[in-house]
């Protein structure tokens, strides 16, 4: 399963080292991908790729892409969390349920309060007492959909409202840049300067490939995954927020349609499930393309079963040939 | 993916085992059943479980009766097939999150196909849906071996596949099923306390789980989920046996998807949903381990009956049944987190 040292990897004949230049340049075959999509979306109704369309793509892939960053940090140890859409919706519930009763910080401070606590209690459980990630936060994940299922039926609907700034950030736009961008692009540069330039996300790497022998070389591996979870959870809160604020109510039933593209996206972008390898610049061309091939599923024109089938099955097919290429 | 170095631990392992075969071949029905026993630790701990939590229902509910019972048996009886499906993925040393879409596509098939059928016709389709079931879980485990992508993605990814081949089939819920082939899950022998879904559980897991168990296919799923190498130089083929469990979980999902069917008496492309993270909390609380190679079906699937019979006792109790679903995650973190204590506490000393 693991894989094979990189050298025996370089002396290749001449059309295996086109692939294992891209191998080692995933990101552009990410990107030659993407583009492949564009390309088909501008086929299928000439016209189509505008700007308009760019700011659309990007407006609709911040959330995704938001939500996926904690997922890459996550899985880059090895781990999964399957509680980050009943987290996003969540907090994104919580928040517009209070805005109205304690004013719209708090009531984010509220949301983001329920991505702290979920994110300690899968930190603990996975960082301390050694649970399977799958099982910790399949867990967690159904304990915090079954708290808000029996909170929502305990308030007003009417009582909610989606603070003014949040539905800015989720749906406007200056000029034609999306808002949400300026949320995405701080986090997704942060995100990446911390794994690839601090101790913190080199050790999150180091945990992925081998936990034990960081444990045995002195590392505190249990305070690293402790605080991955956490941020994973509230990347995720915030990710419910850009989201809410897109589609102007807290939609109690999104958890599940963002389940697999959420984490899909750290897939498709090149980050193994095993841990250890990838970044989250894949996930951010990962979530690109799935918002692009959904933009064209719609464009196809197709019923809602036939769309699913096939969305499914591609993202099946990119998992397949990104395992073939790397493994 | 198999690489042979001399020396490595798994070549002595697989040496020993290899040596240990010829003895087990020998062993007497007795013996293997024996065997089986042990493989179920859970035998124990769960019916104790399932017993208290009877007994606290009776104390909560002291008019519990054998309606009551009933629709405990039916309420209980998909999730159980959901977890049984999933303890038998979980022992391959896989994980399968389809399920759900799995049960939804076997009830809807059923229930579109059986609406004018006469009860012998019913239960012909049946039989077609079961082996439709049984297609469709090699179809998983296909794409499992040969894509080479972890469990969790490719079943993710075909549990929306399969979710939209359900939609296919029936766009809103409907459809229906012949009188009697519903009276297969919603009635009742002997006395009005024995529901026929009940027996129904009981005849096609014993059907399905003791053969397999007891056969060289069974083996093989163990020693494939306990460890892989191992199993793969003991000559186990790995595939085949990954393979298998997963025909066998389509199968269970196709049984829990018809006793959808019997007991709504309805199709509904989205009925399955729920089932596929209830069974495997079922699997979990079960004392399946998630590791592989270790556990039965018999706990997973008296762990669905204490699933069901929460929000059972909330609704009995006056409190809003959602709250099972609270307790359900709650319970799968505790008990998680206790197994994780112990063997932490167990490295300790």
């Amino acid at each position: 399963m693991s894989a094979p040292p990189a050298s025996t990897q370089s002396p290749r004949f001449e059309p295996r080292s086109i692939l294992t230049w891209f191998q080692r340049n995933n990101v552009v075959a990410l990107v030659l991908l993407l583009l492949l999509f564009v390309a088909a979306v501008e086929l299928l109704k000439p016209g189509t790729v505008n700007p308009v369309w760019l700011s659309n793509t990007l407006l609709f892939a911040a959330p995704l892409g938001i939500l996926a960053a904690g997922q890459t940090m996550v899985m880059l140890t090895g781990g999964i969390d399957l509680s980050v859409v009943s987290v996003a919706m969540g907090s994104a519930f919580l928040m517009t349920t209070t805005a109205l009763k304690f004013g719209n910080l708090t009531a984010v401070a509220i949301g983001l309060g329920l991505g702290l606590v979920v994110g300690l209690i899968n930190g603990v459980g996975v960082a301390l007492l050694g649970v399977q990630p799958l099982v910790m936060t399949l867990g967690t994940g159904l304990m915090t959909q079954g708290i808000i299922i029996v909170y929502s039926q305990r308030i007003l609907a009417s009582r909610s409202i989606v603070p003014d700034f949040i539905h800015a950030i989720g749906s406007d736009r200056l000029g034609i840049i999306p808002f949400d961008l300026f949320l995405w692009l701080p986090i997704a540069a942060l995100v990446m300067v911390v794994l690839k330039q601090t101790g913190f996300g080199r050790l999150l790497y180091a945990i992925g490939d081998n936990s034990e022998g960081c444990r045995l070389a002195g590392v505190r591996v249990w305070r690293l995954l402790l605080i991955d979870y956490v941020v994973c959870a509230l990347l995720a809160s915030i990710a419910g927020f850009v989201l809410v604020g897109h589609t102007n109510s807290a939609d109690l039933s999104l958890a599940s349609t963002y389940l697999l593209p959420s984490i899909a996206a750290v897939i498709i972008g090149g980050t193994s499930i095993f841990g250890g390898r990838g970044g989250y610049s894949g996930t951010i061309i990962g979530a690109l393309i799935l918002t692009v091939l959904d933009g064209l599923l719609t464009l196809l024109d197709s019923p809602e079963p036939i769309k699913q089938i096939l969305y499914g099955a591609i993202i099946f097919t990119l998992a397949t040939a990104y395992s073939r290429l790397t493994a | 993916m198999q690489t042979t170095i001399s020396g490595h631990p798994a070549t002595r392992a697989s040496g020993i085992s290899n040596d240990v075969q010829p003895a087990n071949a020998g062993l007497g029905l007795v013996d293997r059943i024996k065997g089986v026993f042990a493989h179920q630790r859970a035998l124990i701990g769960m019916p104790a479980l399932l017993v208290a939590f009877l007994a606290a229902t009776v104390a909560i509910h002291p008019t519990f009766d054998s309606f009551d019972s009933q629709s405990v048996a039916m309420a209980a009886l998909p999730l159980a097939f959901a977890a049984a499906a999933q303890a038998v993925v979980v022992i391959s040393g896989g994980l399968d999150l389809s399920i759900g879409s799995v049960m939804a596509v076997a009830n809807v098939l059923a229930a579109s196909t059986m609406r004018d059928a006469s009860f012998a016709q019913s239960l012909l389709l049946a039989v077609a849906v079961l082996a439709a079931g049984a297609m469709v879980g090699a179809v998983n485990g296909l794409m499992v071996i040969v894509s080479r992508v972890p469990d969790v993605i490719v079943t993710l990814t075909s549990g929306f596949i399969w979710g939209g081949v359900a939609l296919l089939i029936l766009e809103k819920p409907g459809g229906g099923a012949p009188e009697e082939f519903l009276h297969l899950g919603t009635g009742t022998v002997m006395t009005e306390w024995l529901s026929n879904s009940l027996i129904l559980l009981v005849l096609a897991l014993a059907a399905i789980w003791i053969p397999l168990s007891i056969s060289k296919t069974g083996l093989r799923i163990y020693a494939t989920g306990s460890d892989e190498t191992a199993a793969f130089r003991s000559g186990v083929n790995v595939k085949f046996a990954r393979l298998s469990a997963y025909i066998v979980s389509g199968l269970f999902s196709a049984i829990g998807g018809l006793g959808l069917t019997m007991t709504t008496g309805i199709g509904s492309p989205r009925a399955g949903v729920l089932y596929t993270l209830s069974g495997l909390a079922a699997v979990v609380i079960g004392g399946v381990s998630l590791t592989g190679g270790r556990g039965g079906i018999v706990g997973p699937v008296i762990a669905a009956f204490v699933l069901t019979l929460i929000p059972a006792d909330l609704i009995f109790l006056n409190i809003d049944p959602n709250f099972g679903q609270v307790i359900q995650g709650t319970l799968i973190v505790l008990v998680v987190m206790a197994g994780g204590l112990m063997a932490s506490m167990r490295k300790a000393k």
